[in-house]
């Protein structure tokens, strides 16, 4: 290996790793906020990727279809919900909410698909598209059961994510795709050449894990999510819905999943299936920083994507097996950390009777 | 001996498998081979997420690794499929031993995360190893030979397969009834009250993860043999959240779950593969959206699965008196009066800027009840978890039985003979009361897994039900025994904790307000108990609130305040006390 060639793997796993520091920032983001380990976020990244994809190409996004049915379904189980609990004054609302809202972006993709739109618009269709995909998901799947162990939830968003992928199938068909490059602008810095793509990518990924960190401390939001985050009961005490907290978080995710789908678009080929392994591999980075930090978080995301370049400059076919198997010596290394009963004590409390 | 009394659903069930190739169509009994084959590989996870509440969606990756182990060995050196059986379950054990000893002391969600992971990991290490065919994967599998029988048709195939799954089933029942069976079911619902039993949390969780993977390894070997062929898909992760699915369909902690589960999921599918072609190009993408989608409902709608639903549809039938034996050894209690059981000397620790308990010191002696009294706050609690090893001091020391239990943990304290029950009752819901306080009893036993599947510890087990059962008794319980523990009221939840607590026979009881939510008949029996226990040379500690229960019972009360030791006394003395009448009613004005 050559100078130029680690420094070009350095390049290309820094801008992967930039992708997977935002898909795994989601991931604690949700985990925190709802015990959600939201395994289909990466699914999420890929129909955005395939959105802008399948537009580019003057073509109807599946995407419509799906938001249309998920809609469908969250109001159907809000209002169900509802009438149930004899609600029936919130139902106007509940309508709009998980019935029209949804249904903007879906109008707005059905009219300009098959014209011939400037990047912008595209991108911006897009991430409009994206933004409901989680927060249905929440409403559809995964509140029923807010009061189910993490385990449950877990293998639920695992059900989620074979759904979502099998659809994606119909709506995508097997091919690849790549998106249009963002930018062609290309920067010789001595030995190595930088693409602005790169940059690009690796600039986004801050700027939004910097809005994010600030939305965190400076909005009345942003704190309400850390509050449920740290205690689920006080937080409700004080008047914080857990609800509220659950789709804002789902909706952040959202957002998250639409522009890392959009970033990792023009940077390789993406099949119907591709995000879940994007997701997994933000997963971790996730489990380095322990599921709940996310300075740690961003951290071991970084490391995946360096990981993952010289693994696949070693060996390509073999690289999926070297990043999963290195989660075995990160958890060894996690267990050794921490390792005693002492925080396990907290934990049970919510283990009910599954 | 005592009769063997079948369920009359499991006859029936017997009789059918037996005779099915004689009634059904050469079709139906391959889908039963493959429903017989995933049945294993699901009881595995019956065990592992139903009764040890781990899961893993890497099943089918150890299903794969048992099916390549014997293909590699029978199909490339032309090796006996029985010594193919021999290398599927050691690899599978081996490599289960390793992942299970890596995750298994981290929170509950690392494990099934990183069973994704790893899943997807065996599965392109299948695909891009030559010598295992890659993504083609290995042919030509000799069929299983039973001395001159050779297992190559369907049926030959089928009484093979149902024969071993249902000797697998047996043996699994008769473990979870035993005691490392009863050690695995008490996973579930956190640790602390496994610990506080001295069992090993971590090795039964890695015991049921190793078991769970060898039935995979088993499941896997027959598979291979009956399908002559393997290659790397039928082992990614899909199929393993297909095994989940199975677990969870049947009802988990079921055994029968797991054939019940197994059969609705392939016969699902295969009507699915029947209707889905005509319609649509996409079927076998709708296949797993339609099984993505009945994931979610089934665990939306019911979650404890198709067995528990038609079990109530059978006749009930009345729980037997277990058989007993003779009474269980007992330890030796402490000698003379007088001499201090439990020693705190200048135990301090903090939670951040809080100093939860501050340089606290008293003695436990022999034959002594002892009150530990305080308002909220005032750091009994940790003071309790200190002494049995749950939390660590910062500085100071835990003397017990004369030894320094300090850095000890929890379930080596117990085993040196603390019992202790929780200020929130930590039991077993879905156990039966006599199962809940037959925990307790482990420190007392010693029967291994394979004992227990044998049905080789049958002389201890009556032992240690008498025992569960005389405690019961002392508590009042006696009667209900077969009831499970969640119907209890709380207060008799309380009972049954210190009954089980009993069970361990231990030299020093700490209870964590035992009398909480109890009544006022519950309280005297409870007052009672605790006297006799005493008469008997038991030394106990307990945290209470209620002063009357508390004057009229207890040797000596050491007050807590603010996390220090505001006095130690006889009740009398402690009653006229002015700083504890200060801290109680917050100064006399």
């Amino acid at each position: 290996m050559t100078p130029e060639i680690a420094l070009l793997l350095v390049q290309d796993g820094i801008s992967t790793g930039a992708i997977y520091v935002l898909v795994g920032l989601g991931i604690v983001l949700v985990f925190l906020v709802t015990r959600v380990i939201f395994v289909p976020f990466g699914d999420v990244v890929g129909y955005a990727a395939l959105t802008l994809a399948a537009l580019q190409m003057k073509q109807m996004p599946g995407t419509v279809w799906l938001v249309l049915t998920l809609a469908l379904m969250a109001t159907a189980t809000e209002v169900h919900a509802l009438l149930r609990q004899d609600r029936s004054h919130r139902v106007p609302k509940a309508l709009m909410l998980y019935g029209l809202l949804p249904l903007l972006p879906v109008l707005l993709v059905w009219l300009a698909a098959g014209r011939e739109l400037p990047m912008l618009v595209g991108i911006a269709l897009t991430c409009a598209i994206t933004l409901p995909i989680s927060p249905l998901l929440y409403r559809v799947a995964f509140r029923p059961l807010a009061d189910a162990s993490v385990l449950v939830l877990l293998i639920v968003a695992v059900a989620v994510h074979f759904a979502m992928s099998g659809l994606a199938l119909v709506f995508f068909g097997p091919e690849g795709f790549r998106t249009e490059p963002l930018t062609r602008a290309f920067f010789n810095l001595g030995a190595v050449g930088v693409s602005g793509q790169s940059i690009l990518i690796v600039a986004s990924s801050a700027i939004i894990s910097l809005l994010l960190f600030a939305f965190f401390e400076h909005t009345l939001a942003g704190k309400a999510l850390r509050a449920t985050a740290v205690n689920r009961v006080g937080a409700r005490l004080v008047g914080i819905q857990p609800s509220t907290t659950g789709a804002t978080a789902f909706l952040l995710a959202s957002a998250l999943a639409g522009i890392s789908g959009i970033l990792i678009g023009p940077v390789t080929t993406l099949y119907y299936d591709s995000g879940f392994l994007i997701g997994l591999k933000a997963f971790v980075g996730a489990i380095i920083g322990g599921l709940v930090s996310y300075p740690a978080t961003a951290v071991g995301a970084m490391l995946v994507g360096l990981f993952e370049s010289y693994a696949s400059f070693f060996d390509s076919s073999l690289k999926e097996v070297f990043v999963f198997g290195a989660l075995i010596p990160i958890l060894v290394w996690q267990s050794m950390r921490k390792g005693s009963i002492e925080e396990e004590i907290e934990e049970e409390e919510h283990e009910g009777r599954a | 001996m005592r009769r063997w009394r079948p369920h009359p659903a499991t006859i029936l069930a017997v009789a059918f498998i037996a005779i099915a190739p004689a009634i059904l169509q050469s079709f139906t009994i391959t889908l039963m081979n493959y429903i017989g084959i995933y049945a294993l590989a699901a009881l595995g996870l019956v065990l592992l997420t139903g009764c040890g509440g781990l899961t893993s969606f890497g099943q089918a990756a150890f299903v794969g690794i048992g099916a390549y182990a014997t293909a590699w060995y029978t199909s490339v050196h032309g090796g006996s499929p029985w010594i193919g059986l021999v290398l599927a379950l050691a690899f599978t054990g081996l490599i289960a031993t390793v992942l299970g000893a890596a995750t298994l002391r981290l929170g509950g969600h690392f494990l099934p995360l990183s069973t994704i992971a790893w899943g997807i990991a065996i599965f392109f290490l299948f695909g891009n190893i030559d010598a295992l065919g890659r993504y083609s994967g290995l042919s030509g599998i000799p069929p299983i030979s039973l001395g001159p029988l050779s297992l190559a048709d369907t049926t030959a195939n089928y009484f093979f397969i149902w024969a071993v799954l249902g000797a697998v089933m047996l043996l699994s029942r008769n473990l979870l009834d035993s005691r490392q069976g009863r050690a695995i079911r008490s996973l579930r619902g956190g640790t602390a009250m496994v610990e506080s039993l001295a069992i090993g949390s971590f090795r039964m969780r890695l015991a049921v993860f190793v078991l769970a993977g060898l039935l995979a390894g088993l499941s896997g070997w027959l598979y291979a043999h009956l399908q002559r062929y393997v290659s790397p898909a039928p082992f990614d992760i899909r199929p393993g959240i297909e095994l989940l699915l199975m677990a969870l369909v049947g009802g988990a902690g079921q055994i029968a779950g797991a054939v019940v589960g197994a059969a609705i999921v392939v016969l699902l599918k295969n009507i699915l593969q029947d209707v889905l072609p005509p319609i649509t190009r996409y079927s076998a993408q709708l296949e797993v959206v339609f099984f993505g989608i009945l994931f979610v409902v089934l665990l939306q709608r019911a979650r404890g699965g198709v067995v528990p639903m038609l079990r109530r549809f059978l006749p009930r039938r009345d729980p037997r008196k277990p058989a007993l034996g003779p009474p269980l050894p007992r330890r030796a209690q402490a000698a003379s009066a007088a001499w201090p059981v439990l020693r705190i000397e200048g135990a301090t620790r903090s939670f951040g800027a809080l100093v939860a308990v501050n340089d606290v010191s008293f003695e436990v002696r022999s034959h002594e009840l002892l009150a530990l009294i305080g308002p909220n706050g005032a750091g009994k609690s940790t003071l309790l978890n200190l002494i049995t090893g749950t939390l660590k001091p910062d500085a100071g020391r835990v003397v017990f039985l004369g030894d320094d239990v300090t850095h000890l943990q929890p379930r080596h304290i117990a085993a040196k003979g603390m019992g202790r029950t929780f200020q929130h009752v930590k039991l077993r819901p879905n156990m039966t009361l006599l199962d809940n306080v037959l925990l307790g009893t482990y420190c007392r036993t010693r029967s291994g897994l394979l004992t227990g599947a044998l049905r080789l510890d049958r002389p201890e087990e009556k032992s240690a039900r008498a025992e569960a059962l005389r405690q019961l008794e002392r508590v009042g319980l006696a009667d209900r025994f077969a009831e499970v523990a969640g119907n209890l009221p709380l207060g008799q939840q309380r009972l049954l904790e210190v009954a089980r607590a009993l069970a361990a026979d231990p030299v020093l009881v700490v209870l964590d307000e035992p009398a909480a939510g109890l009544r006022q008949l519950e309280k005297r029996t409870l007052s009672d108990l605790l006297r006799s226990l005493r008469s008997e040379g038991m030394t106990i500690v307990l945290v209470e609130h209620d002063m009357d229960f508390v004057m009229n019972l207890v040797d000596r009360i050491v007050v807590m305040d603010f996390g220090v030791k505001l006095a130690e006394g006889l009740p009398a003395q402690i009653r006229a006390d002015a700083r504890v009448q200060e801290a109680y009613l917050g100064g006399v004005a």
